[in-house]
């Protein structure tokens, strides 16, 4: 372990679940975060707002390094989660990919049935008698708020659900898997205000046993769902503070005149 | 009312007149096309529908003068289109997965695409030739598994094709969501990419064995022809397209019947192959 992990690790307060420290990334030559360090917290929700382009759906690609998929893509610096350096290659972005589960802006339901949606993922991790399988989709689907409305058409495609159901589909398709990190990509951009309502409270309810890191356009809901939101403006991160602080008194002028609607 | 001024009426009625000359010359290219299609339908069915009886499905070809029917031609088409299919169909699949999937950086990808493009475009007699040159001509006879194989070099390019465009319509959000859930890569093409994607490709095999039921130049020298039934396919095998060519080309009208009756068969069967086609894709998307 070199001198500056063991230095990192000594700085980390004990409640911080992911340390971001020094990140810069690259598409190919453009340059789309700016040294970019801060603490998230466990089990807080923490929202990244601030104009399209200025990076929040970026940094949060890193965090369970889905930004390898496309190898123009470039990172220097490290992420920190519960200590260990994640952008390490050496480390199998599988594992990471088990302990931070993601979920994406447009609803993605595997073209399958609901029930193999949600025990696709289990199976790449775990051996599960039928009996336990059955229960563990159950325990899943019920955590995201949808048991009731699939439980009597389990073996129905996942395509015939609702926008909304999708989503929560989706979340629990996230959970299944027991991860400890769960973030969000912009979840309710493709919702009707109804089920956008759904994921917000679901989001409230998923903060007692997960880390949540949230990314949204939506600055109401940044302040109605999130403990601790960071303003982002091209690449750089601006202001990063508990939600009330952000929303009533920002540090920065930047920041005021985003959440006040002078700007973007 | 400011749209009703005179100028905007002329406009509006220049609009309405070029709309009408165009309604009217793609109606016109429509009916030219439907005029030949229904005209070689119409001589088709006239001409053949007396041929159509149980002993075609069930006789051998005949001698000049004798009774038979097409059987050994039916089942040697059957089969070395199947053995065709059942070649081209994973090459194909396989070779459209890389394309789609692994391919999308670097030379390798868009020059095998190109180059299969050509396959795609090839003529088959030429497809044909090449199989005996590397097959017929080095084992010295002809042979059903050599017609198998010339016509699997037209069904590989048209599997390649479709299987990479029906894999490229495949949202990358859906693979995303796949690997971030920690799947690795083969996991997600062969359980995701590939069930999104899997009525289109099955579409794309089912065409290919359409194109290939109907192909002659590649079966002249190949399969050749086989006045018996055989199941055997090292042995020259009949089958319907060059039993059509040869019959239509003999001066005995009880072989022309023959012949139209063969037309009609395989007509027939390839449209049933594209509605059965049509019918697999729009039960997907729909």
């Amino acid at each position: 372990m070199s001198h500056s992990e063991v230095f990192n690790l000594s700085s980390i307060a004990p409640e911080v679940r992911i340390a971001i420290r020094n990140l810069n990334f690259y598409y190919g030559r453009f340059h789309a975060l700016k040294n970019v360090t801060m603490d998230i917290q466990t089990n807080k929700v923490t929202a990244f707002i601030g104009p399209s382009g200025c990076g929040k759906s970026t940094l949060l690609r890193t965090f369970n390094r889905l930004h390898e998929l496309y190898p123009s893509n470039r990172t220097t610096g490290q992420i920190l989660l519960d200590g260990k350096n994640v952008l390490d290659r050496r480390e199998d972005p599988t594992l990471l990919r088990a302990r931070v589960g993601m979920v994406f802006q447009k609803p993605t339901p595997f073209p399958m049935s609901i029930y193999e949606n949600i025990a696709f993922g289990v199976r790449l991790y775990e051996k599960l008698t039928s009996v336990e399988m059955d229960e563990r989709v159950e325990w899943a689907l019920s955590k995201a708020a949808l048991w009731p409305e699939v439980k009597d058409k389990l073996r129905q495609s996942g395509n015939g659900l609702s926008g909304g159901q999708q989503q929560r589909l989706c979340i629990a398709r996230c959970i299944a898997i027991k991860p400890e990190v769960i973030l969000l990509d912009e979840p309710c951009s493709a919702l009707d205000p109804i089920s956008t309502a759904h994921i917000e409270e679901l989001v409230h309810d998923l903060k007692s046993d997960y880390t949540v890191v949230m990314v949204t356009h939506n600055m109401q809901q940044a302040a109605r769902v999130s403990d601790y939101t960071a303003y982002m403006y091209l690449g750089e991160l601006i202001e990063f503070d508990e939600t009330d602080q952000i929303f009533t008194k920002p540090n920065q002028k930047a920041t005021e005149d985003y959440i006040t609607g002078k700007f973007g | 009312m400011r749209y009703t001024t005179p100028e905007i009426r002329r406009i509006y009625r220049r609009r309405q007149l070029a709309n009408r000359f165009h309604l009217l010359m793609s109606l016109c290219g429509m009916g030219f096309g439907l005029f030949w299609l229904t005209w070689i339908l119409w001589t088709l069915i006239s001409n053949g529908f007396e041929a159509l009886s149980w002993s075609l499905l069930t006789h051998p070809t005949p001698a000049p003068g004798g009774e038979g029917g097409l059987a050994n031609a039916i089942l040697g088409s059957i089969m070395m289109s199947g053995l065709a299919t059942l070649i081209g169909t994973p090459v194909g699949v396989l070779a459209g997965t890389y394309l789609a999937e692994y391919g999308r950086r670097g030379w390798l990808a868009p020059i095998t695409r190109f180059i299969n493009d050509i396959l795609l475009s090839a003529p088959s007699i030429v497809l044909g030739l090449f199989i005996y040159t590397v097959y017929v001509a080095r084992f010295h006879h002809f042979s059903g598994i050599a017609g198998a194989l010339s016509l699997s070099l037209i069904v590989i390019p048209v599997v390649v094709r479709t299987t990479d465009d029906m894999l490229r319509l495949v949202p990358d959000s859906l693979r995303e969501a796949a690997i971030a859930l920690g799947a690795p890569r083969w996991k997600m093409v062969v359980m995701v990419a590939y069930r999104a994607a899997k009525s289109g490709i099955a579409t794309g095999v089912l065409l290919a064995v359409a194109r290939i039921s109907g192909e002659t130049a590649p079966l002249l020298f190949t399969a050749l022809n086989n006045q018996f039934t055989t199941w055997n396919i090292n042995e020259p095998m009949a089958n319907l397209p060059v039993v059509i060519f040869q019959f239509a080309m003999s001066p005995y009208d009880d072989w022309h019947r023959l012949a139209w009756g063969g037309a009609i068969l395989v007509t027939f069967s390839v449209l049933a192959i594209n509605v059965l086609a049509r019918l697999l894709f729009r039960q997907k998307s729909s």
